[in-house]
């Protein structure tokens, strides 16, 4: 595979317009568009802060300062999945140990980390706010409810 | 105790986030009500009414509304937080993703209270259903001209940060920067976003506009205790029968929601302690639970009611356990702007850590105690003092199952 260019498409440039256009400083749009970088370049390296940068004027470090302060953007190639166990008291108290675990035996891979095959990205987050279903995770853009150590293994069979 | 439903009336509904369904159950109604009002007489129903904040701080919302400068003739920001992040709090969630259009009427209403144009709302980044719940709503909402028409609302995604549930660290990140939190004085309503005068309230808080104007100021300060209105959803979790959202006066008692209302408690059935508003309200115990969960009433009882999330823990539980959770949330989440949350939220995190794995020093306790009240009080934003009371409360409350696990 070819390091592909990091440029939006015209269509994505026109989002980035409109994005822009909603804020009373277009500067407002830096997150939304941080997103959409993301999502089109598979994540946030220092040569796509650039590209961002250089769309709203702002300095590279500007930028940088950002994406290093917030946890949903990733500054490393991440898998194509993204599981995030909540460790936060409620889940705590429901078992969310032993569902961290249980991910960790089955993936072979410690909290942080992907998958050799880049499938998935392993991560422990505080509180998603869903602690009525605790123990509980996020994969990708879905809340995973109520899980047991069984319920986590059908989930991970269920990801390709 | 079973109060009337408002909030979550329409809950058993699947289709409640329509704007069908929301104008079934008199929908924007009360928005062309408030339409023939004068600004001033919106805000003055709403302080009448008592409603108080509901993301944490508990502050008047008529008041704040009346801090928009009088003489200001340039743009007003109606900032909506819903960066719900408080550890143990659900319920906007809930509201964004089932009656979204409440959120949105109550935002008309507020906006022409402050003489706004423009409305954001600050969805937290992992909220992804809830988020396109509500911008569907919003579509809605435009196609049948109740926005747009006057006023706009921007739905503008977070990216992961619990300080951004701090109003003006919202500000901060609200305007394409790290989620820092502002020095007040001044404050947002005089100086906020995009450095204009703007008010920043709850989601739950403004989907209880439109009722106040509907069903007058008077009714809802009924329904609550004599300084605060209304109902409010409480989130209960952890060791209970029944978790999940209950939507009750402020005047209902811990007790009560915990055993009649959510089930009472599991694990060894016996009550040790309770986090009563979000990790950040100082935890209380079993025999401290005969209170009413409005501001004042928990305010008294040397906790806060915050965000309404209760936190369940039956007599299993070990306490410096959950402190260590608490506290590695802290440390975690400290933005690092003032040196004595981001050095003691770290250096805090790590001494309950060896407490709890047998490694603790006979002073840790009295050093933890220390810090974090030569802390309190002394950052720019409350995030802090929201980690001291938990810090606090759990030492000196159950200091004896600390003790028990430092090596004599």
């Amino acid at each position: 595979m070819t390091v592909a260019t990091i440029a939006f498409t015209t269509d994505q440039l026109a989002e980035v317009r409109r994005l822009r256009s909603l804020y009373p400083d277009p500067r407002g749009a830096l997150l939304p568009v941080l997103h959409m970088a993301q999502d089109a370049f598979g994540h946030i390296s220092l040569p796509v802060e650039e590209y961002v940068a250089g769309l709203f004027n702002l300095s590279p470090a500007h930028v940088h300062e950002v994406v290093t302060f917030y946890t949903l953007f990733f500054r490393e190639p991440r898998g194509r999945h993204v599981v995030a166990v909540c460790h936060n008291l409620s889940c705590h108290l429901a078992g969310a140990p032993e569902i961290v675990a249980r991910l960790k035996a089955r993936l072979g891979i410690e909290v942080g980390e992907t998958t050799e095959d880049g499938k998935i990205t392993l991560q422990s987050v505080e509180c998603l706010c869903a602690c009525e279903h605790a123990p509980m995770m996020q994969v990708d853009d879905r809340y995973e409810l109520g899980l047991t150590p069984e319920k986590v293994d059908r989930i991970l069979e269920g990801l390709r | 105790m079973t109060a009337e439903k408002i909030l979550t009336r329409n809950f058993g509904r699947a289709d409640s986030h329509t704007l069908r369904a929301y104008l079934e159950t008199g929908g924007y109604t009360a928005w062309q009500k408030a339409q023939a009002l004068e600004s001033a007489a919106l805000t003055e129903e709403v302080k009448q009414s008592n409603l108080r904040g509901l993301g944490g701080a508990g502050f008047p919302t008529g008041t704040k509304w009346a801090f928009i400068p009088k003489n200001h003739t340039g743009p007003v920001y109606l900032v909506i937080n819903a960066d719900e992040g408080e550890p143990g709090t659900f319920k906007d969630r809930y509201l964004l993703e089932r009656e979204p259009h409440a959120l949105i009427e109550g935002m008309l209403i507020a906006a022409r209270a402050i003489r706004s144009a423009t409305g954001f709302v600050y969805v937290r980044g992992e909220y992804v259903e809830p988020w396109r719940r509500f911008s569907a709503a919003v579509r809605e909402a435009y196609d049948d001209g109740y926005l747009g028409q006057g006023f706009d609302v921007v739905v503008h995604r977070g990216a992961g940060a619990y300080i951004c549930g701090e109003e003006t660290g919202l500000i901060s990140s609200l305007e394409g920067k790290k989620g820092w939190p502002k020095v007040k004085p001044p404050f947002p309503a005089i100086k906020g976003a995009f450095g204009m005068p703007t008010i920043v309230n709850n989601v739950e808080t403004i989907c209880h506009v439109p009722h106040i104007i509907n069903r007058g100021a008077a009714w809802f300060a009924g329904l609550g205790t004599k300084t605060q209105g209304g109902t409010r959803i409480f989130s209960v979790s952890g060791r209970v029968r029944k978790p999940g959202i209950y939507e009750a006066s402020v005047s209902i008692t811990l007790r009560e929601l915990i055993d009649d209302l959510a089930g009472g408690v599991t694990g060894n059935g016996r009550l040790k302690a309770v986090v009563p508003g979000g990790s950040s309200a100082a935890i209380l115990r079993f025999d401290e639970i005969d209170v009413t969960m409005d501001v004042d009433g928990l305010r008294n009882a040397g906790t806060m009611a915050g965000s309404a999330g209760v936190i369940v823990m039956d007599e299993t539980v070990s306490i410096p356990e959950a402190l260590m959770v608490v506290a590695r949330f802290y440390a975690h989440e400290s933005c690092g702007q003032c040196t004595p949350c981001r050095e003691s939220t770290g250096w805090i995190y790590k001494m309950t850590k060896r407490i709890v794995e047998g490694h603790g020093r006979k002073d840790d306790l009295d050093k933890i105690l220390d810090v974090a009240r030569r802390g309190a009080g002394t950052t720019i934003c409350a995030f802090y003092d929201g980690a001291v009371g938990p810090y606090i409360s759990y030492i000196e409350k159950f200091r004896a199952e600390f003790e028990a696990l430092i090596p004599k």
